[in-house]
C-alpha cells in the first residue's frame, strides 16, 4: 500500500493571525484514485490545497511526493513537480485560441511554431475526448470544455496529480457528465485526482475516497462506498441532520387571501426582461425559476430597481408607489440579497459591523449616524442570532469564508426589518449545513409575517421552501406551479411545455 | 481598543518616518526643539513646521477624500487655489477700505469659487465619468491663466493689517495665523466625519460602488460631494497662502503642491486605489512632508536646487520599505527567528506535536 501514495501529507498546521486555518491534518492521495476533499465553508480545504500547490507555506508537517519530502516554496515549483491545479474560475486567457492557451507561457514552439503546436493541441484533445478544435477562440467554447482545456492543459505539462476546485459548479447536467468521463480517463492514466465540490451527489459518483475537515482539523479518511450520504452531511456538520427531514414548508395561500404586500404590473427593466406582472401575499415564499439565463434574476433585480425601470405599476399593501432606486425600494420596505456577493454584496474592506448597519444606516439619513454602541449592538446582535463566524465586529468582511459573508449580507436586510425580502441565489457557493440554516431561516421569516421571493438554481432547493414558483423562459414567465408536493418534474413539463 | 489598536498599526508608516526625522534632527543639533519668544508669539523648527504645512495639510485631506471616494487623485489643487485666492484679492482690492468684514466676505466669495471648480470637477467625474486626473488636468493646464485674467495683472500686492495678520501672527496671540486656522479646519473636519456618515458613505463607494448602489447609496453624488469638498479645501489653502505671501502670484502660489498632497495620502497608509482612508494619516502624512523639506534644507549645505532630488531619494526608500513586499518579508524573518529561539529547531521539521502523529504505513521521520 505504501508505494501507492504519490502524496502523503502529515501533520500539516497553518495558522493566520488570529485563525487556525489547519491543525494536525493528514492527507494522503493514491495513484489513480479519485480522491474527495469535504468539508463546509471555513473547513481548510482551501488552505490545504494552497499548502500542497505552495501558495502557502505550512506552519508545521511534512509533504512527502513519492515518498521523496518535499517543500514548495511557490505554485511555480509544485507545478514543476507535477501537481496541476484547475480553480473553479478558469484561468485562461478568453481571446486566445484553445492551442495558444495550451501553450502559453510554457516556452517551447509557443506562438512560434504554429503548425506544430495546434498538430500537437489535435492530438491531446482527442486522446482526451475534447470536443474542441485548436484554433477556436476559447471564448467560444462552453464553460465546460474551457474548463477540460484546463484541465487538458494541466495533464498536458506531465502532472500526476491533478487538483480540482469546484469545477462543476458553473456547469451544466450533461456538461458535469463529460468533465467526469473525462476524470475517470486521467484516473486510469494513474493520475492521482484531488476533488473540491459542493455537490454531494457528484461526490458519490465519481470518488474513491473521501477526506472530511471541520474547523480546521482532520475529522477522517472514508472509502466513499462504506460511508452514507447523511453520514458523511454530519460529519462536516459535526452534529446529527434530522431537522433537514423536518423542516416543513408552508401551506400556500388562496390567491385571493387579502391585499398583496407587493404588487407589480408590467414591471420592465433596461437588462432586457419582458413586462411581467407579480403579486406577492404576506408571509408567502414564492421563487422565479427557470434555467440561467431565462429572466428569474433580472425580474428580481427590476422589483428592486437594481436595473433601471423602464415601464409598469407598482402597488405596496395596495397604495401605488414609485420605486425607481433602489432607496426607494428599501424605504418601502424591500430587501434584496443579490445573486453576486463579492461584485454586489459585500463591501469588501469594511468591518462585518459596518456591513451589517449598512441598508439600515443609509435608510436612517446621512446626517443621522448610529452611534458606536448602538452599531456594535446591532452586528452583535445579528452574529448572534445567525451564528455569524467572525473573530470580531471590526473584521473585514473580506476575510470571512463565504457562507458567513452571506450571513453578514443577510443580517444587513434582517436589521432593515424588512416586509419584502427577495433572496436571490442565497446559498450558492455555501456549505449544506449553511444552507439548510438559510432555507429554516427564510421559513422562519415567513411565519413571522415576511413575504419572500426566494431564488435558486437548486430547483429542489426551491421546492422545499416556496409555495408558489412562478416559471420563466427566454425572458418571459411561462406558467406558475403552487402546490405541497411539487416535483423537479412538474417544474421541467412548463419550461418544456412553455406558454401555456 | 481594538478599534484603538488598529488606528495605531494604521498609522505606524507616518508615524515612523516622522520619529526617523526627528532622531536626524536631534542628531544633527539638540536644539531642535528650542523655541523662542518673539513679541509673545513662538517660533522655532515645530512652529515653523506648523506654519509652513497649513495648505498642504488642508490639501491632503481633501485629497484623501477625493481618493477614497473616486479612485484616482486631483492634481488641479494648486492652480484651483490660485483661482480662488485671485478672487479674493480681487474682492478684496475692490472692496475699498480693507475691515476684518470685506476679508470675511473675500473668503466666502472665494469658498464660492472654490465649490464652482468642485461643481466642475465633480460633474465630470460622476457624472462623464472622465478619470479624476484626466479631469482636473484641465484645470491644472488653464488655471493659472485663469486666475491671471481674474487679476488682469501680475502679482497684485495685498498691502493691509489684517491680511498680513492673517498671513502671520495676531498681536497677543502665541501661535501664528494659519497654524489656528488649520487647527480650526482639522476640528470642522472631525466634527463632520463625527456627526454624519460621511466616512461609511465615502469608503463604501470607493471599495464597491455597485454594492453601495444596491444598499441606496447614490456613488454619483457621494463622488460629486468629495469634489465638493476638495473645492471648499482648495479655497481655504488659497486664502491661507495668499495672505501668507502678502502678493497673489499666479505662477508660482503653491506651484506642485498637488505632489506633495498625494505624497502626503500616501505616506498616511492610503491606498491610492481609493476605498478606506485615514484623515489622522493624511495629515500626519502632510506634516512629515513639510518636516522633510525643512530637515533637507537643514542637513545638506548645498544649493537649495538640489534639494527635491535628495527628497526624492528619500522617498523612493520609505516606499520601498513601507511596500506589502518589505513587510511581508520583514514579518517572515521575524517569525523564523522566533521560530529558532523558542524551540532550536528549523520550521521545516515541524512542530514538535506534529512528530508525535504516527502512522503504521509511513513511521515519522525526521528530515533537516
Amino acid at each position: 500500500m505504501l508505494s501507492e501514495n504519490i502524496l502523503k501529507m502529515e501533520g500539516i498546521c497553518k495558522a493566520f493571525p488570529g485563525v487556525r486555518a489547519l491543525h494536525n491534518v493528514d492527507f494522503a492521495l493514491r495513484k489513480g484514485e479519485i480522491h474527495a476533499l469535504m468539508g463546509e465553508n471555513g473547513a481548510g480545504k482551501s488552505t490545504l490545497i494552497k499548502v500542497i500547490t505552495g501558495v502557502y507555506e505550512k506552519d508545521a508537517g511534512r509533504i512527502a511526493l513519492n515518498g521523496r519530502p518535499i517543500h514548495f516554496r511557490s505554485p511555480k515549483e509544485a507545478q514543476n513537480s507535477g501537481i496541476g491545479t484547475v480553480y473553479q474560475e478558469i484561468a485562461l486567457c478568453p481571446n486566445l485560441t484553445v492551442a495558444e492557451n495550451m501553450f502559453v507561457g510554457r516556452g517551447r514552439y509557443a506562438f512560434v511554431q504554429w503548425k506544430r503546436m495546434n498538430e500537437k493541441t489535435t492530438r491531446l484533445l482527442s486522446s482526451l475526448g475534447i470536443p474542441a478544435r485548436p484554433t477556436q477562440q476559447l471564448s467560444s467554447c462552453s464553460l465546460a470544455v474551457q474548463q477540460m482545456i484546463a484541465i487538458a492543459r494541466a495533464v498536458d505539462m506531465d502532472c500526476r496529480i491533478l487538483i480540482l476546485d469546484e469545477p462543476t459548479s458553473s456547469l451544466a447536467e450533461d456538461e458535469v457528465r463529460k468533465l467526469f468521463e473525462l476524470m475517470r480517463e486521467l484516473k486510469s492514466r494513474g493520475v492521482g485526482i484531488i476533488f473540491i465540490t459542493h455537490f454531494i451527489e457528484q461526490v458519490y459518483e465519481i470518488s474513491d475516497r473521501i477526506t472530511v475537515l471541520r474547523n480546521g482539523e482532520l475529522i477522517g479518511e472514508y472509502e466513499a462506498s462504506s460511508l452514507p450520504q447523511i453520514e458523511l452531511v454530519s460529519k462536516m456538520m459535526g452534529k446529527a441532520l434530522g431537522d433537514v427531514a423536518k423542516m416543513k414548508k408552508l401551506e400556500p395561500l388562496a390567491p385571493d387571501s387579502g391585499v398583496p404586500v407587493f404588487e407589480a404590473t408590467a414591471l420592465s427593466s433596461n437588462a432586457g426582461v419582458r413586462p411581467f406582472n407579480f403579486t406577492i401575499q404576506k408571509g408567502e415564499v414564492n421563487g422565479f425559476t427557470g434555467l440561467l439565463g431565462s429572466g428569474r434574476s433580472e425580474s428580481a433585480r427590476a422589483i428592486f430597481a437594481a436595473d433601471k425601470v423602464t415601464g409598469g405599476k407598482v402597488k405596496m399593501n395596495g397604495r401605488r408607489v414609485k420605486i425607481s432606486t433602489p432607496l426607494h425600494a428599501m424605504k418601502q420596505g424591500i430587501g434584496y440579497l443579490p445573486e453576486d456577493r463579492k461584485g454586489d454584496g459585500i463591501i469588501a474592506e469594511l468591518s462585518v459591523r459596518d456591513n451589517i448597519i449598512l441598508a439600515l444606516q443609509v435608510m436612517k439619513g446621512f446626517l443621522r449616524p448610529f452611534s458606536q454602541k448602538q452599531a456594535e449592538g446591532f452586528a452583535d446582535q445579528y452574529i448572534q442570532s445567525l451564528n455569524i463566524k467572525t473573530p470580531s465586529t471590526n473584521t473585514p468582511v473580506r476575510s470571512l469564508s463565504g457562507g458567513n459573508q452571506q450571513k453578514v449580507i443577510l443580517a444587513r436586510w434582517l436589521l432593515t426589518h424588512p416586509e419584502y425580502l427577495i433572496l436571490d441565489e442565497p446559498t450558492r457557493g455555501i456549505d449544506v449545513g449553511t444552507k439548510v440554516e438559510i432555507q429554516k431561516l427564510v421559513l422562519k421569516l415567513a411565519e413571522d409575517g415576511v413575504s419572500v421571493t426566494f431564488i435558486s438554481s437548486e430547483i429542489e432547493e426551491m421546492l422545499r421552501t416556496c409555495s408558489r414558483l412562478i416559471v420563466m423562459k427566454d425572458r418571459e414567465i411561462v406558467g406558475e406551479l403552487s402546490g405541497m408536493n411539487l416535483t423537479e418534474h412538474d417544474v421541467m413539463q412548463v419550461i418544456a411545455q412553455g406558454r401555456e | 481598543m481594538r478599534r484603538l489598536k488598529a488606528q495605531v498599526s494604521h498609522l505606524f508608516l507616518p508615524l515612523s518616518v516622522l520619529v526617523i526625522l526627528i532622531i536626524i534632527n536631534l542628531i544633527k543639533g539638540a536644539d531642535y526643539f528650542s523655541i523662542t519668544v518673539v513679541k509673545g508669539a513662538l517660533y522655532g523648527n515645530i512652529p515653523n513646521i506648523l506654519f509652513g504645512a497649513s495648505e498642504l495639510v488642508i490639501l491632503s485631506i481633501g485629497m484623501a477624500l477625493v481618493t477614497a471616494a473616486s479612485q484616482g487623485q486631483d492634481i488641479g489643487i494648486g492652480a484651483g487655489a490660485t483661482i480662488t485666492s485671485a478672487v479674493f484679492v480681487l474682492f478684496v482690492l475692490n472692496a475699498g477700505e480693507v475691515t476684518l468684514l470685506t476679508i470675511l466676505a473675500g473668503f466666502l466669495v472665494s469658498c464660492v469659487a472654490g465649490l464652482v471648480i468642485g461643481v466642475f470637477n465633480g460633474i465630470l467625474v460622476s457624472v462623464f465619468k472622465v478619470q479624476p486626473m484626466v479631469a482636473t488636468l484641465i484645470l491644472f493646464m488653464g488655471g493659472r491663466s485663469i486666475a491671471f485674467m481674474i487679476d488682469g495683472r501680475l502679482s497684485p500686492i495685498l498691502a493691509n493689517d489684517i491680511s498680513n495678520q492673517i498671513g502671520t501672527v495676531i498681536p497677543g496671540v502665541p501661535l501664528q495665523t494659519p497654524i489656528i486656522l488649520t487647527a480650526v479646519f482639522i476640528a470642522i473636519v472631525a466634527v463632520v466625519l463625527k456627526t454624519t456618515n460621511l466616512r461609511l458613505y465615502v469608503e463604501s463607494v470607493g471599495i464597491n460602488p455597485s454594492a453601495a448602489r444596491l444598499n441606496g447609496i447614490d456613488p454619483k453624488k457621494i463622488i460629486f460631494l468629495t469634489f465638493l469638498i476638495m473645492g471648499i479645501c482648495t479655497a481655504v489653502a488659497g486664502f491661507i497662502a495668499v495672505n501668507k505671501a502678502g502678493r497673489h502670484d499666479s505662477v508660482n502660489l503653491l506651484k506642485f503642491i498637488m505632489m506633495d498632497a498625494i505624497l502626503a495620502v500616501a505616506i498616511g497608509g492610503n491606498s491610492l486605489g481609493g476605498g478606506k482612508f485615514s484623515i489622522t494619516g493624511s495629515i500626519i502624512g502632510a506634516y512629515t512632508i513639510e518636516m522633510l523639506n525643512r530637515t533637507l534644507l537643514r542637513l545638506i549645505d548645498v544649493d537649495p536646487a538640489t534639494i527635491p532630488a535628495f527628497k526624492a531619494v528619500f522617498i523612493i526608500i520609505l516606499m520601498v520599505v513601507a511596500s506589502p513586499v518589505v513587510r511581508d518579508f520583514a514579518a517572515k524573518a521575524l517569525r523564523w527567528v522566533r521560530f529558532r529561539a523558542d524551540s532550536g529547531t528549523v520550521p521545516e521539521t515541524g512542530a514538535p506535536d506534529a512528530a508525535v502523529v504516527s502512522d503504521p504505513d509511513t513511521p515519522a521521520k525526521k528530515e533537516v
